[in-house]
């Protein structure tokens, strides 16, 4: 599920490794099973095929059979206007492909999903790391504490978009007011409507590409807390006595982390950046309600959106739908021969 | 090099520039500055969203630095206002409260109907195809919605469901379903085989066994289960864009403040009001099932 639980956000357990040991779990009882009557097994078989089939019908009722859907409108010249006869079968053609591929536009939005997705991923899953280290150590209050950074999180996207946007209003929002009036800011910044601002650093002039920072650091702000949850989940994880023995053997504070925390946090970390990776690439929500898909903030998804509603161009939004689940795929397969391969080295 | 090892070691011993020290000192003295920072950028704009709705919009403009609100100055019209029904001149937050609760507790119903039976089978029998079927579920969890959304829109805009919430509920059911079932499927596979076992011998067939002994041993997962679904849905903003944008008597409250948010007739404090009414359900849930659900979120997870 990645809209809902990947945009808004409340995603469950990534279902990742966890496979085979389930598997094997319920497995060791079909053998026995097996060995013994075939009539058994047959009827496990018939069972669990009737049990798991409302699930089924439905996915392919509204995943399966619309996704095929999509890739066969990708291929065809469909708008919204002749949209009533479109099927399965019609002319084929390649020019969305062609369409899409050549356009600058989609090309700018597909690196803009990409430094959206990469500065994203690792300002989560870093912050995430900082406040599970913060709070490793019980006390007074650190539940409620806890709980409270998850805040972000849970809340509705709507209405956390909503606050940030008026929070960051050129004209009565709370930061501009405090940026202007205690930290001495010339003037209000449109943070969400402006494509740069440039700002001098020691003599250099720099243009910062102030929406998108801006929208990464939301990015940041909303997902932390879920990196946040899995590390301070792992670090409970760790055994006390290894911190201590490497305390008594006389290492920092930062040179037991190093050695001891980071080794055994690093597979948690790895799910994560695929995790955050993925639904962070496919976000649509949250840059469409803070920019809009203005002001250099345009990813794919949001592109996609917009020919699909705003043009009614439906076939060349299905074809950068499908290059974005393409490059997707890639670049996670990519990512999991790279370093899958160098954690079981390690 | 040799020197300066040698060096740093002979001073960490003696006691001078002690580097276990000056790190115990560093962090004791950063841990409480990092965990407030991090509370107040989490809780801060909550507080503000709360702060805003009992404000007046001439108030704001006035000054909008100020970061309480005096009781004189306290307005609780915004509620009122963005609650009434549009004929009686509100925003009419109070139908897009009920269509959330609709959409949302179907969901959940539905949701949990399709995922018992399927996670049972998932983790306990050995049917035909079942390492495909995981497979399956693991593809629909990743998939770009944006890519879904498009033959889903070309759909409902052919058959007319446009504008319907069963729709939106379908499609939020199968959504979801993958997910619960991944996070059901763990709980049943850690009710003890023996306990079915038991019961089987007892006369219990297999569809007995599943409701009478596994079911409310998983209680605790379902109830986490639920709740998570209901955030989900209650939460979910792009299909309810997509699908129910054009008819406003079925805008569910994420929808509805995403629409009225872009128009200027609407104050900003009291659509603030109404940030609050969509925000505080699930915060109000978070908190009373906080210890359920943050179990829930990382069950599973637990390998790596």
């Amino acid at each position: 599920m990645t809209q809902l639980a990947g945009g808004s956000d409340l995603s469950g357990p990534p279902p990742i490794p966890s496979d085979e040991e389930d598997v094997r779990a319920g497995e060791h009882l079909a053998p026995a099973r097996r060995r013994g009557k075939s009539r058994h097994s047959r009827e496990e078989n018939r069972t669990g095929l009737f049990l798991i089939s409302p699930t089924l019908i439905i996915i392919t009722v509204a995943v399966v059979i619309p996704i095929l859907w999509a890739v066969a409108l990708a291929f065809q010249n469909v708008r919204l206007i002749n949209i009533r006869g479109t099927g399965f079968i019609g002319e084929y053609t390649l020019d969305n492909f062609i369409e899409v591929l050549t356009s600058p536009g989609f090309l700018q939005a597909l690196w803009t999903t990409i430094v959206y997705s990469v500065c994203g991923t690792a300002l989560a899953i870093g912050i995430g790391l900082i406040a599970a280290l913060a709070l490793r150590k019980p006390f007074r209050g650190r539940g409620l504490i806890r709980a409270s950074l998850l805040l972000p999180y849970v809340a509705p996207v709507v209405a956390a978009t909503f606050v940030w946007s008026t929070l960051l209003n050129p004209q009565y929002g709370w930061v501009n007011w405090f940026g202007t009036t205690v930290l001495g800011w010339e003037d209000p910044v449109a943070f969400l409507s402006q494509r740069s601002l440039p700002v001098d650093i020691f003599g250099l002039q720099i243009d910062l590409p102030i929406a998108l920072i801006t929208v990464i650091l939301f990015e940041a702000w909303r997902s932390f807390p879920f990196a946040f949850l899995f590390l301070t989940a792992r670090l409970q994880a760790v055994p006390e006595v290894l911190d201590e023995a490497a305390r008594i053997d006389g290492a920092t504070p930062s040179q037991r982390f190093w050695h001891i925390l980071w080794p055994q946090l690093l597979p948690t970390i790895a799910v994560l950046t695929v995790l955050r990776f993925i639904w962070t690439f496919n976000n649509f929500d949250d840059i469409y309600l803070l920019t809009g898909g203005g002001a250099g903030t345009e990813v794919v998804a949001v592109r996609v959106f917009d020919y699909m509603t705003a043009r009614g161009d439906i076939g060349a939004a299905a074809a950068q739908a499908l290059v974005l689940a393409a490059i997707l795929a890639v670049l996670v397969t990519v990512y999991l021969r790279l370093f899958g391969r160098e954690e079981e080295q390690a | 090099m040799t020197a300066a090892t040698v060096e740093r070691t002979t001073t960490r011993k003696s006691g001078g520039f002690n580097r276990d020290r000056f790190e115990n000192g560093l962090f004791r003295i950063l841990r409480p500055i990092v965990i407030v920072l991090l509370l107040l950028v989490s809780i801060f704009p909550f507080y503000y969203m709360v702060l805003l709705s009992f404000r007046t919009l001439g108030s704001l403009l006035a000054d909008p630095g100020a970061l309480w609100v005096s009781i004189d100055e306290l307005d609780l019209s915004t509620y009122l206002d963005v609650l009434a029904p549009v004929s009686d001149g509100g925003q009419g937050f109070i139908v897009f409260m009920r269509n959330s609760l609709i959409v949302a507790l179907s969901t959940v119903a539905l949701t949990l109907l399709v995922a018992i039976p399927g996670s049972y089978a998932v983790s306990r029998l050995n049917f035909f195809g079942r390492r495909q079927v995981s497979g399956l579920f693991l593809a629909v969890y990743f998939f770009p919605a944006i890519l879904l959304a498009v033959p889903l829109f070309v759909f409902f805009t052919q058959v007319g469901l446009r504008g319907s919430l069963v729709g939106l509920v379908i499609v939020y059911v199968s959504q979801v379903a993958a997910v619960s079932i991944y996070t059901l499927r763990n709980y049943f596979a850690t009710v003890p085989v023996s306990l079915e076992e038991a019961a089987a011998i007892d006369g219990c067939n297999r569809l007995q066994t599943m409701w009478k002994i596994s079911l409310p041993l998983a209680m605790p997962a379902l109830v986490s289960n639920g709740l998570f679904i209901f955030m989900i849905a209650w939460n979910e903003f792009l299909f309810a864009l997509l699908f129910l944008v054009e008819k406003r008597d079925s805008w569910t409250v994420s929808l509805g403040l995403s629409q009225l948010s872009g128009s200027i007739e609407v104050p900003t404090t009291v659509l603030m009001a109404g940030s609050v009414i969509l925000t505080l359900p699930i915060i109000i849930l978070f908190f009373a099932s906080e210890r359920l659900l943050v179990g829930g979120l990382t069950a599973g997870a637990e390998k790596g």
